[in-house]
């Protein structure tokens, strides 16, 4: 006799913009619709990629998609988005992606010539992330829809054998490490879009967070707890995740997080907070103290992490709470984010 | 950032800070009241709460202008906005402030044409880019906003750009600080003064609170350094006994105001007789709509407004803690029917409500506050 | 209503009095300058920007003397504590607290 699936708790009347944004909705969406009906463990934390066993052989799948506007900005493309964050996924739940397969929906009018510089990024992102892509499928829909494209990738890997990491591992005393600057890609985009008569020198960080998390392994794995790549919803929203998974505080020094100029300016000029602004090439981990120091030095030591920083540790009170400490002696609670990441003016 | 990073210096905080725990009469309770939107944004986002002595009490006052809307005027900009061929134009902050009928980004998922706008501008670029809509520009804001949508009024009218309309709400800000200091409930020591409304009004408005009132206001700056200042100021009048206008903002407040902002505003405004305020009634002179001869931009007179006055749900108490008799967790409905995720009144939605701004980044900070239910 | 940058010009349109370029910390945007007509910013000129509008010129000279105001708080107190230790209390070499600003 199995015991009841937990009930559905999703009780929104109808589906919102903010249910993808990354944020509370999103969370109420997935912890509250699909993950009472649809997962087989519903009451485990979710992670951003599923290990399992198949006949004995341990495997990572996760799967992620990619709707982006513009196609194209400074620094990258929805093609290598949909390589990348799928390889980081997988990545900081710990393993190394082997294939991938990917969807393609497609908009009838997208000129062919777009379609080709798109799959043409796939296949280099694709080769500098050492992953391969092994097949796919094709739909396309009206003229109207899917502006222009929207993809999306599954992958397949195998865990890295240095890390086991649960948020069920994180101590009080414990380290948060930040691979480097927040915001790039979300500011990027907003930028991109025109709307705004902003001009800025910032393009996306996307890009495969993989060795960076292969050479901290190496150096410091047992000690690695958690990880997580903030994309929607950003450092804040992820760090929110963790500490709620965890039952724990996270604090944070907020002059320690690492912000490019252009993003804390364009930051300030909209009214957001670089810390609900999603990241496509940065991941967070938490690591034991003792090795905290030496987890950075590998960081800083290793291409593309010479931005990491130590931003912050684990508490045990306030629980489930992230606050940050303005410099001065002030705090303040950082919440996840609600809604989309709306700018203020007012 | 120049003009950012020195008011946020830790060592000029922490003179400004021992100034004030010297200066501080330990035998009195002092109420302040920031009535600024702004400033509570700031009070708490940089923790300031942390940095005073207990017995200086920080109360927030009322100037949230998304905040003091009544629900129904929500709902009449969104039931103009449902008609044909217009498209709703709006600052982020209105976008999920609830109506009757769900927040304008509710309705926008189910079909109506709305979107941001970062300046009433972009909304008058929208329609001269568009022909075949009608923009409609959702005017919020006190003194400071005011002008910039006079000045786009000013040029529609003058470019004869016919497709374009606003629904004007902005308010005043000195009829609610009348309010404040004549309601019972209410006892104000001093006042910390809006300093980016002064940028227009200036500070001589203010002088009949010092004057009639006896009581202290310093028109302050948003950075931490500033509001510090500002209480340094309070705290000094009142141990001198005095009560005058101080304008701690002198870097941008201009003590005559702008008098270019006030021209555009005195060509396309005036003053409505009375206008209802969330929580506070009604209150006379204290709102604008446009003169006669800009009435092919009203909205209100282009379209068919139903008015209809929505009463708040009985147990939300935004209009006490507006005024700031209640402080926000004192409400009944704080953090659990009204979040910001699920928010009853403007308070809990706009970046500038007291409610919103104690719930981001105050209240989990105590473990004895009521533990906060995040899923639906 | 409250959220105003301060924030540098750095180009201006001959042909649009009404228009210019400002940047805060390396991002540019344009803004509108109707408001500040009477007395118009000049390139270098620091403005306060809300709503896509410039609010007000920013003196630089109030800024740093409001910081020196601030930082010689310290220095005053000290100086006082300094006197106090001399014994001087209540003769005419006392300093009074008020002088201090």
């Amino acid at each position: 006799m199995s015991a009841p699936l937990p009930k559905v708790r999703f009780r929104d009347a109808q589906i919102e913009m903010a249910h993808g944004a990354g944020g509370k909705a999103s969370r109420r969406l997935v912890e509250g619709l699909f993950a009472p009906l649809l997962f087989s463990s519903p009451a485990e934390p979710l992670g951003d990629a599923a290990h399992f066993n198949i006949d004995g052989t341990r495997i990572a799948m996760t799967t992620d998609s990619f709707v982006v506007k513009p196609l194209r900005f400074p620094g990258g493309c929805i093609g290598e988005l949909a390589v990348n964050g799928t390889v980081n996924d997988l990545a900081v739940s710990g393993a190394r992606a082997e294939a991938l397969v990917v969807t393609f929906v497609l908009e009838a009018g997208l000129p062919a010539q777009i379609l080709e510089a798109e799959v043409r990024a796939m296949a280099k992102a694709a080769a500098d992330a050492g992953v391969f892509i092994r097949g796919g499928d094709t739909k396309v829909v009206e003229h109207g829809k899917a502006d222009g494209m929207y993809l999306t990738t599954a992958g397949i890997g195998r865990p890295i054998p240095e890390l086991t990491i649960s948020p069920g591992s994180v101590r009080p005393g414990d380290k948060v490490l930040l691979s480097g600057p927040v915001g790039d890609h979300g500011i990027t985009i907003l930028l991109a879009r025109g709307e705004l008569d902003i001009e800025a020198d910032l393009c996306s960080d996307t890009r495969s967070v993989l060795p960076l998390v292969e050479a901290l392994a190496r150096a410091a794995g047992p000690a690695i707890r958690w990880m997580r790549d903030p994309t929607r919803g950003g450092v804040a929203t992820s760090l929110n995740e963790l500490a709620r998974d965890c039952d724990l505080g996270v604090f944070l020094l907020e002059e320690r997080i690492p912000v490019r100029d252009a993003v804390r300016g364009a930051c300030e000029l909209l009214g957001l907070d670089p810390l609900h602004i999603a990241n496509e090439g940065q991941f967070i981990a938490v690591i034991a103290p003792e090795k905290a120091e030496m987890a950075l030095a590998t960081l800083h030591a290793t291409p593309g992490g010479h931005e990491a920083a130590i931003i912050g540790e684990i508490r045990e009170q306030p629980a489930a709470t992230v606050l940050g400490e303005t410099g001065y002696g002030g705090t303040r609670v950082i919440d996840m984010l609600v809604g989309d990441p709306l700018p203020r003016i007012c | 950032m120049k003009f950012v990073d020195e008011f946020r210096d830790p060592e000029v905080i922490s003179k400004a800070t021992g100034e004030i725990r010297r200066l501080a009469d330990p035998s009195r309770h002092y109420r302040f009241m920031e009535v600024c939107g702004g400033h509570t944004h700031a009070i708490y986002r940089f923790g300031l709460k942390d940095l005073l002595p207990s017995n200086i009490e920080l109360v927030h006052g009322p100037g949230c202008p998304v905040c003091v809307l009544p629900m129904g005027r929500i709902d009449d900009g969104l039931s103009i906005a449902k008609q044909e061929n217009v498209t709703l134009t709006a600052f982020g902050d209105m976008m999920r402030v609830p109506g009757r009928d769900g927040s304008p980004l509710e309705h926008k998922a189910r079909g109506m044409d709305v979107r941001i706008v970062y300046s009433p501008s972009d909304a008058l670029k929208l329609a001269q880019r568009n022909p075949e809509k009608h923009v409609i520009f959702f005017a919020i804001g006190f003194e400071t906003t005011a002008p910039s949508t006079a000045l786009t009024l000013m040029r529609a009218k003058a470019q004869g750009i016919r497709n374009f309309s606003v629904f004007c709400n902005h308010v005043t800000i000195l009829p609610a600080i009348r309010a404040i200091l004549d309601s019972p409930d209410m006892r104000i020591d001093a006042f910390i003064g809006p300093g980016h409304v002064s940028t227009v009004i200036g500070c001589r408005p203010y002088e009949w609170i010092a004057r009639n009132e006896r009581k202290p206001i310093v028109v302050s700056g948003f950075e931490p350094v500033d509001v510090l200042q500002s209480v340094v100021m309070l705290l000094r009048q009142l141990r001198a006994g005095e009560a005058k206008v101080e304008n701690q903002y002198k870097r941008v407040v201009p003590w005559e105001g702008n008098h270019a902002a006030l021209k555009a505003m005195a060509e396309v405004f005036e003053l409505r007789p009375y206008f209802e305020w969330r929580g506070m009634g009604f209150i006379s002179q204290s709102a604008l709509r446009l003169r006669e001869p800009y009435a092919e931009w009203d909205a209100e007179r282009r379209f068919s407004v139903p008015g209809v006055r929505v009463t708040d749900p009985k147990a939300a108490q935004c209009g006490e803690v507006l005024k700031g008799v209640l402080k926000p967790v004192q409400c009944k409905l704080f953090g659990n029917e009204c979040t910001p995720e699920r928010p009853v009144g403007a308070l809990m939605v706009s970046s500038e409500g007291s409610c919103a701004a104690y719930y981001n980044y105050a209240h989990r900070k105590s473990e004895t506050l009521t533990k906060v239910a995040v899923s639906a | 209503m409250c959220l105003a940058i301060p924030a540098k010009v750095v180009e201006l349109f001959p042909d649009e009095q009404t228009r210019a370029l400002v940047e805060v910390v390396g991002v540019r945007r344009h803004i509108d300058v109707g408001l500040l007509l009477d007395d118009p910013p000049r390139r270098g000129d620091w403005v306060l920007v809300h709503v896509g509008f410039a609010m007000s010129k920013i003196s630089e000279a109030q800024a740093q003397e409001q910081i020196q105001t601030l930082t010689m708080l310290g220095e005053s107190a000290a100086a006082l504590e300094e006197v106090k230790g001399y014994g001087l209390e209540g003769s005419d070499l006392s300093i009074s607290q008020k002088d201090t600003t």
